[in-house]
């Protein structure tokens, strides 16, 4: 059991790691949220996983995981609300040659 | 050992909001700022060994985060482009 509590808390920073790379060194908005989006809820969801393993059976466990269950919905909910937001205020996406994608330049008025 | 990484993962993150460009990206790391402050507050939880206590403010700092995203973003949308 503790090696099981280990191995998930391990993999939730790793992830969380992953995400904050991503948000450092990616080039773009979009790129970063691509990062991040996922990044963090899979985090977030193995490291609650893993402290609700280790406090056994009880209420406590039980709030820990209704946390990760909030989490797991709402975190790409509040992605998705941010990079709709940043498409309608046209934040231009990044491309290897520099030139605008056709697609972002009209789309939605 | 692991409060300590996140809290440094948290400083790491801090970069992008100081510096990042435009609004969008200074919302991109609070919001990863504040998934992780969730997951410090149930560990400082457990190294003080009063978890009962922590999980509530935990609880209230994802609600409180939720919101503050997405009426952050709703009120860029509104307001046009930065």
């Amino acid at each position: 059991m503790d090696i099981l509590v280990i191995l998930l808390i391990s993999m939730g920073t790793f992830f969380f790691f992953t995400s904050t790379i991503g948000l450092l060194r990616l080039p773009d908005f979009y790129s970063r949220m691509h990062a991040t989006g996922k990044g963090d809820t899979l985090g977030a969801l193995l490291s609650l996983l893993g402290l609700a393993l280790l406090c056994g059976w009880s209420l406590t466990s039980l709030k820990i995981l209704f946390i990760s269950v909030f989490v797991f919905i709402t975190s790409p909910t509040a992605t998705h609300a941010l990079l709709r937001a940043a498409f309608d205020s046209k934040v231009k996406p990044w491309t290897k040659d520099g030139k605008i994608m056709r697609e972002a330049k009209g789309r939605r008025k | 050992m692991d409060a300590l990484t996140l809290s440094i993962l948290v400083f790491l993150c801090l970069y992008r909001v100081v510096v990042g460009p435009g609004v969008f990206n200074r919302l991109v790391g609070a919001s990863v700022i504040g998934t992780k402050t969730l997951i410090i507050l149930v560990l400082i939880g457990f190294l003080y060994g009063r978890v009962e206590m922590f999980i509530d403010i935990s609880l209230v700092y994802a609600l409180l985060n939720f919101i503050v995203t997405i009426s952050a973003a709703k009120y860029f949308q509104r307001r046009g482009a930065l």
